[in-house]
């Protein structure tokens, strides 16, 4: 007789702790086919705003660790994930309804990218920041600063290549993040969640909410300690437009959906330079 | 004994103004379509200078399709390198005419002929300067091998400093091949208007820079006219929150410049002479009227009442008065209605159980005029500690530890600017890295240059003016990677 499974609870992913919405609610995620996979938790208002709450806090440490502690701590999820191969690539399969070789495809892509993201923890200052020749007795350079809260949406394809597409550059300059998945294929965010929580990346700095953006990305996008949304997920355009408009009112940064990107093509700077600051600091030179 | 200032007033004759203007737009002055006109005055004096054009919708069209004609048929295909000449004449006429550009910015605005003699028109010389020699080298500067202009540019600009703000808008723009249509401030075109003469001299291919003139509903026209790609903003919180809201779901790039509520951060080792000008310069240059105004001073206690007690002294020293003499630190503020925000704003600290302190000095009869003021005793819940004044107005407050004084300083919703002044270095840079802030100036205040972005953090605004950063605000740097 085979053994009965023992199936797994798919929960929020809020301040390095795995807790159900407060709303009490889930949704049915299912296969290609209608078929049931799991319910998966429902994020409310509320947890936008535990979440909120959790990424701020965790903003001071991860945002002044050391370059080189934040690339090693990226380079720990590629890692991670990689240890869990065989659950992603099932996950991938069964939710998107592709090939394994395809489902594989995505996923060492995806452990790739963290890799190259990786990388770029300790040298993208080095080529968005520069020292500035002023007509005067000053030393004058720019640096970029990590711009704080991102909330954001991850694609509804490729499930996990495009969340680990939209995370990675977000994290990797010391900006911590609130992110919702596909809430077609929400359960590869889940298992990165875990990954998360179990590679050194500090509770906060990544929240997931499972859920519809529809319904909680207004929340996030009004909320005065997010300061910048990345809409990359949103496809219906009026949606965009209408979280854009809210996030006028605190004058937050915001990446437009961009349609037609290919994931696994490798990215440029643009979404690290879209979600820093650059500081200009002047001091006197003299004896 | 006591020695008194002679007058040293600048001369008038070398600017000739118009009775009146029309708008700039594909290379020619031409009578506005709306028919409208508006006075402009000398804020010193009340005087009226000019009447200027108030462009409408049909003028606004007209100015889009004359900056898209440029872009179309000459600006986007010429070369860099002659783009570059072409800014490199503006930047030349621009130093050649110093001293006009100066006395009439000084009249219209009401600032000390000191400042747009030896800040303003420098600084706008340089920016184009700058920005010349970055038409041909675009490729170098990180946004890709061949970064591409974005088209027409809708912009604009506040009063304080007209035609430096002008420069910073303009000059980027063209150098990385976009045209423009730019709105002064409708208390201060006169500067934009000679600019326009000045694109005539440099025989700039008309449409390539527009200038229409006019108040805050052409302003609303310009940046939602469909057919901009790019929208640059610099003024208040409010209207650019505005313009974020009226922009969102276009494909148009957005840059804003809005407000400020700087900390200046004074330490017990700092040498307080030194730090005291640099503070009086933070808070009192330009009238105040300057964004990233050092509007907070917070001193560490221990040194508060030294402190509080060289920057009166210092203050009774500052001349206030008529803007075109060479010896005066205060001019006028810039118009009625921001002398009242000013007034009721240092109202609200005084009922809100601040000390108001002012130097005595005279105020001229006519014109607009605010004494240099110090409130102490302010609380972080004040108006005048969160709200942008913009004004010669200065809160004290004061913090123990450099935690509180981090703590402090960033407890605002903007993050334009902070000052640090310490003699220790390591405690300069892990302020620096603290300050949730776009400029931080340590041991000096309120320098700028066009190599050097400039823009805030939070609700500051988003986008940079100056250096390779501020390119970026007038590239296609996006793309779906």
């Amino acid at each position: 007789m085979s053994r009965v499974e023992v199936r797994k609870t798919h929960k929020l992913f809020i301040g390095g702790a795995f807790p159900r919405s407060e709303s009490g609610r889930t949704y049915e995620v299912t296969d290609t086919n209608g078929t049931f996979i799991a319910n998966v938790a429902q994020a409310s208002r509320k947890d936008a705003r535990d979440a909120v709450l959790a990424a701020r806090s965790a903003f001071a440490k991860w945002s002044t660790a050391t370059a080189y502690n934040r690339g090693q701590v990226l380079y720990r999820i590629a890692e991670v994930m990689e240890g869990r191969r065989e659950q992603f690539i099932a996950e991938i399969e069964q939710g998107e309804g592709v090939s394994t070789k395809k489902a594989a495809n995505q996923l060492d892509a995806a452990i790739d990218r963290w890799v190259w993201y990786a990388g770029w923890a300790d040298k993208y200052a080095q080529l968005i920041g520069n020292t500035n020749p002023v007509a005067g007795p000053y030393f004058n350079f720019s640096i970029p600063d990590p711009t704080g809260v991102v909330a954001a949406v991850a694609p509804q394809d490729q499930s996990i290549l495009g969340l680990t597409s939209v995370i990675a550059p977000v994290i990797v300059t010391g900006n911590s993040c609130v992110v919702m998945p596909s809430p077609v294929h929400p359960i590869p965010a889940i298992t990165l969640a875990e990954c998360l929580a179990t590679s050194d990346v500090p509770g906060g700095v990544v929240n997931v909410l499972t859920g519809a953006p529809a319904e909680v990305m207004p929340w996030l996008a009004e909320h005065a300690d997010v300061n910048a949304l990345d809409l990359t997920g949103i496809v219906d355009e009026s949606v965009a437009t209408e979280l854009e408009r809210q996030a006028a009112g605190t004058v937050k940064r915001v990446r437009q959906p961009k349609p037609g990107a290919d994931w696994y093509a490798t990215p440029t700077l643009s979404r690290i330079r879209a979600f820093t600051e650059i500081k200009t600091v002047w001091h006197p030179i003299g004896a | 004994m006591t020695f008194d200032y002679a007058p040293a007033p600048e001369s008038q004759a070398i600017v000739n103004i118009d009775s009146n203007y029309g708008l700039f737009i594909g290379g020619k002055f031409v009578e506005p379509k709306s028919g409208e006109y508006f006075k402009t005055i000398n804020p010193a004096t009340e005087e009226v200078l000019s009447a200027v054009a108030e462009a409408g919708q049909a003028d606004v069209d007209a100015a889009v399709k004359a900056a898209r004609k440029a872009y179309d048929k000459t600006w986007s295909k010429m070369s860099g390198k002659d783009r570059a000449k072409y800014i490199f004449r503006i930047a030349r006429i621009i130093q050649e005419r110093s001293r006009e550009l100066a006395v009439l910015e000084t009249l219209d605005n009401g600032k000390p002929i000191r400042e747009s003699r030896d800040v303003d028109i420098p600084l706008v010389a340089a920016h184009f300067f700058y920005h010349a020699g970055w038409a041909d080298k675009l490729e170098f500067a990180g946004y890709g091998p061949d970064p591409k202009s974005l088209g027409v540019a809708a912009q604009v600009i506040p009063w304080n400093f007209p035609l430096l703000m002008l420069a910073w808008k303009i000059a980027p723009a063209l150098a990385c091949g976009n045209t423009v249509v730019l709105k002064p401030a409708e208390t201060t075109s006169l500067t934009a208007l000679a600019f326009a003469d000045i694109c005539q001299q440099a025989d700039l291919p008309p449409g390539v820079v527009n200038i229409i003139t006019g108040a805050g509903d052409t302003g609303r026209m310009l940046v939602e006219h469909p057919d901009v790609n790019k929208v640059a903003f610099t003024g208040s919180t409010e209207v650019g929150k505005a313009i974020q809201r009226a922009v969102a779901g276009t494909n148009k790039k957005l840059t804003l410049e809005l407000g400020g509520k700087a900390a200046n951060i004074l330490f017990d080792d700092a040498p307080i002479d030194q730090a005291i000008e640099g503070i009086v310069n933070g808070i009192y240059f330009n009238q105040g009227h300057v964004c990233c105004a050092g509007s907070r001073l917070l001193l560490q206690e221990s040194i508060a009442d030294e402190a509080l007690h060289s920057l009166k002294r210092r203050l009774q020293t500052l001349r206030l008065g008529d803007p075109m003499d060479k010896n005066t630190d205060i001019g006028a503020i810039n118009s009625r209605a921001q002398l009242s925000k000013i007034e009721e704003l240092a109202k609200s600290g005084e009922d809100e159980g601040a000390q108001r302190w002012s130097p005595t000095c005279p105020i001229p009869d006519k014109g607009f005029w605010f004494p240099p003021t110090v409130f102490t005793n302010v609380t972080q819940a004040h108006r005048i500690a969160r709200e942008e004044i913009f004004g010669p107005v200065l809160s004290v407050l004061t913090f123990r530890t450099p935690e509180e004084a981090v703590e402090k300083a960033n407890n605002t919703p903007f993050g334009l600017s902070a000052g640090i002044w310490t003699e220790k270095g390591s405690r300069i840079l892990w302020m620096a890295d603290k300050m949730r802030a776009g400029v931080v100036w340590a041991n000096t205040f309120n320098r700028f240059d066009p190599t050097s972005p400039f823009g805030g953090f939070k609700e500051s605004g988003f986008g940079r003016e100056g250096g390779i950063a501020g390119l970026g605000a007038y590239l296609d740097t996006e793309d779906n990677s």
